[in-house]
């Protein structure tokens, strides 16, 4: 039934002909070469490659962090190549939320801060702001930890503060570039059981970059695999 | 975002490098200090001499004469050299209409005249000045010795230095002494028989004497000036001179005319108005009243034009310190871009706009220009009262009055804090504008 619901549902991600280029001198450096994917919504995807393989510039583009050279880059049914700079700052506030691989929290910020400023730029009531950063927390399991600063917290919970303050705008599809890149096996598994978790209850689509096949194939629904910019297979993981 | 949040970000930013942003917002303090301590120090100037000036009834006053006159007071531009047709006499009447017209505060004659001062026996030539009360308020009178007159009739005499030092050499020793006072007093005659034009008979003049009690010696020469047929050395109350009815210079002139009036005629009336702006509309009506008037109105305009330029010199000046200031702001906030690169990165990949993070940036460049400029406007102030106070000492010390040189007033303060503000938030421009066109993608990979 639910992958019946899934197949009816518009796809949350469409790459068409994708490239993105680099000028550096006299040459043009293709990160992304022609690259076509669809990701269903509600579908965990895991990107794969080796270093320089062009996974996490196409993360970049569909996180409308980066514009593609040509192609088109359709998230939620908008075409992100067509917008202007002002809209793509509102499809990063309201459709996406991202993770990084050094999960980049604020140092001068406790966990609470950290999470409450995607709710800032959002212009969230403030008096709804303390129970979303509470419920996000709640979520990783890190409440208690709420007056913390991040340089009080293990890396695996820095990361777990990563996705509450990813989660906490509700955002359609969750970006995750390398997020157990930085930890160690069994951190890195409780993230991606996390991942899982959240992509099965409030239903949202993933899109993580990863080195690490062997957690891809265990937790993602499908595999894509770049390199040289290109995408070589796409898939199912199990 | 909202400012509440904005502000937020851009005072914990600032927090973040506490001693670094300090020394910013000094830099601008020390700018905006020595543009309120120049600014106020024109100001405080201009107010003085001001002041001074309109206490001295220099600026607010009207010297009214008779068109008929030959030439204008103390070497003043000539009147009219012609009998006019509608020249009037300047007497008791033309003086009660004046004090009646609007704006008028005070209308009172120049008496002047020579008198022969006996005292300890011996004569003493000099002239004698009638001065109004409202002389007191003039500024000539502050620091005298002893004190001004009791009363517009009192039988007293204030003595300028110069003369009482001929009479002693002690002039302190001379208050309290009485002097005795010889003038010429004019007495009308009636008309001659067998003159059937009913013009005046003339006057004679009787010598009259009268007592007065010393009771200051005054160094500056409050009689003379504008309107002084020369300096009045012994002063006495202008009502008490008034009812003396000495001979003057201009009764001579009264015989030779044909007048058909028993009444005293004044060889010149002071108006004083109640504002120095009010001159040029009392004076047009004077002249339509059909006497000939001078004030200087004209020396007045000038001065303000010349401390217009001053403020002008003196805000140029002090805005080259707030200038080095802004550079200050620059350097500071291209600093917190290249620290807070990869947070700038963070905050685009979250949803940031580019115009939110230039709001961070304007923000955090704004807080810094308020709060110099109040730290600059307390610093200021502070200067301008130290100056004053050490103004006042060394003024004390010379025996002279005190004054405020410095003068800062709440436009002065609200200029400078607007003026601090829209440097800092200029000086923010460029680096604002800078971190918002960062590329998110190259400021979350830097390390």
């Amino acid at each position: 039934m639910a992958t019946q619901l899934m197949t009816e549902l518009p796809p949350a991600i469409r790459l068409e002909s994708v490239s993105r280029r680099y000028t550096m001198g006299e040459s043009v450096i293709r990160a992304v070469n022609d690259v076509s994917l669809t990701v269903p919504s509600g579908e965990f995807l895991a990107l794969l490659g080796s270093s320089g393989s062009g996974k996490s510039t196409l993360l970049n583009l569909i996180a409308g962090l980066d514009r593609p050279s040509s192609g088109a880059v359709i998230a939620n049914g908008q075409d992100l190549s067509k917008m202007s700079s002002l809209e793509l700052a509102r499809y990063r506030r309201q459709t996406v939320g991202m993770v990084f691989q050094s999960f980049n929290l604020l140092p001068r910020m406790t966990l609470e801060e950290n999470v409450e400023l995607p709710l800032r730029l959002a212009e969230v009531d403030r008096s709804e702001r303390a129970a979303r950063v509470r419920e996000a927390l709640q979520r990783v399991g890190l409440e208690k930890r709420i007056g913390h600063r991040p340089s009080e917290l293990s890396g695996g919970e820095q990361q777990r503060t990563a996705i509450a303050r990813a989660l906490v705008n509700r955002p359609k599809i969750l970006l995750a570039d390398e997020p157990t890149g930085n930890l160690d096996s069994t951190t890195g598994e409780v993230i991606l059981t996390l991942l899982r978790e959240i992509q099965n209850n409030p239903g949202m689509t993933i899109v993580m970059v990863t080195h690490e096949r062997t957690l891809a194939e265990r937790f993602a629904d499908s595999l894509a695999v770049m390199g040289d910019g290109k995408l070589l297979s796409n898939g199912a993981a199990r | 975002m909202k400012l509440r949040d904005l502000s937020d970000l851009a005072f914990r930013n600032l927090r973040e490098a506490v001693l670094r942003n300090s020394l910013t917002t000094l830099g601008v303090a020390v700018g905006v200090a020595s543009l309120v301590a120049m600014l106020s120090l024109g100001v405080g100037l201009q107010q003085l001499a001001t002041s001074r000036l309109a206490k001295s009834g220099l600026f607010d006053s009207i010297f009214v004469t008779p068109k008929t006159n030959l030439r204008g007071p103390g070497g003043g531009p000539p009147a009219t050299r012609t009998p006019d047709a509608k020249a009037r006499p300047l007497d008791a009447d033309a003086r009660a209409e004046i004090s009646r017209m609007p704006n008028v505060v005070e209308v009172y004659p120049q008496i002047r005249f020579f008198t022969e001062v006996r005292y300890d026996g011996k004569p003493y030539a000099t002239m004698v000045a009638g001065m109004p009360e409202s002389s007191k308020a003039s500024g000539a009178f502050d620091g005298m010795q002893g004190r001004f007159f009791s009363s517009p009739n009192a039988d007293e005499a204030i003595l300028q230095a110069e003369f009482a030092k001929e009479l002693n050499l002690q002039t302190s020793s001379l208050i309290g002494k009485d002097l005795v006072l010889r003038y010429a007093e004019r007495q009308s005659l009636g008309a001659p028989a067998g003159n059937s034009t009913g013009s005046s008979g003339g006057f004679s003049v009787v010598p009259k004497e009268k007592h007065f009690q010393i009771i200051g010696v005054v160094e500056t020469e409050p009689a003379s000036g504008f309107g002084g047929f020369g300096s009045g050395r012994l002063l006495i109350p202008l009502p008490i001179a008034e009812t003396l009815r000495a001979a003057q210079v201009n009764d001579l002139r009264d015989i030779l005319r044909d007048s058909s009036s028993d009444k005293p005629t004044y060889s010149s009336l002071t108006v004083r108005v109640r504002k120095p702006s009010m001159v040029e509309e009392t004076e047009k009506k004077l002249k339509d009243l059909g006497f000939g008037v001078f004030s200087l109105l004209d020396v007045s305009k000038s001065l303000l034009t010349f401390f217009r330029v001053l403020d002008l010199l003196l805000l140029i000046f002090s805005s080259l310190a707030l200038a080095v200031a802004t550079l200050g702001i620059i350097n500071t906030l291209v600093m917190a871009i290249l620290e807070r690169r990869r947070e700038i990165g963070v905050l685009k990949a979250l949803g940031a706009a580019d115009g939110d993070v230039k709001q961070l940036f304007f923000v955090e460049a704004g807080v810094m220009g308020l709060v110099g400029g109040l730290l600059g406007v307390g610093f200021g102030w502070l200067i301008g009262r130290v100056l004053n106070f050490a103004t006042e000492i060394y003024l004390h010390r010379q025996n002279l009055p005190g004054v405020q040189i410095f003068s800062v007033s709440w436009a002065l303060v609200l200029f400078a804090m607007g003026f601090a503000i829209i440097v800092s938030l200029a000086a923010g421009l460029y680096p604002a504008s800078r971190a918002a066109r960062l590329d998110p993608v190259q400021a979350l990979r830097y390390e």
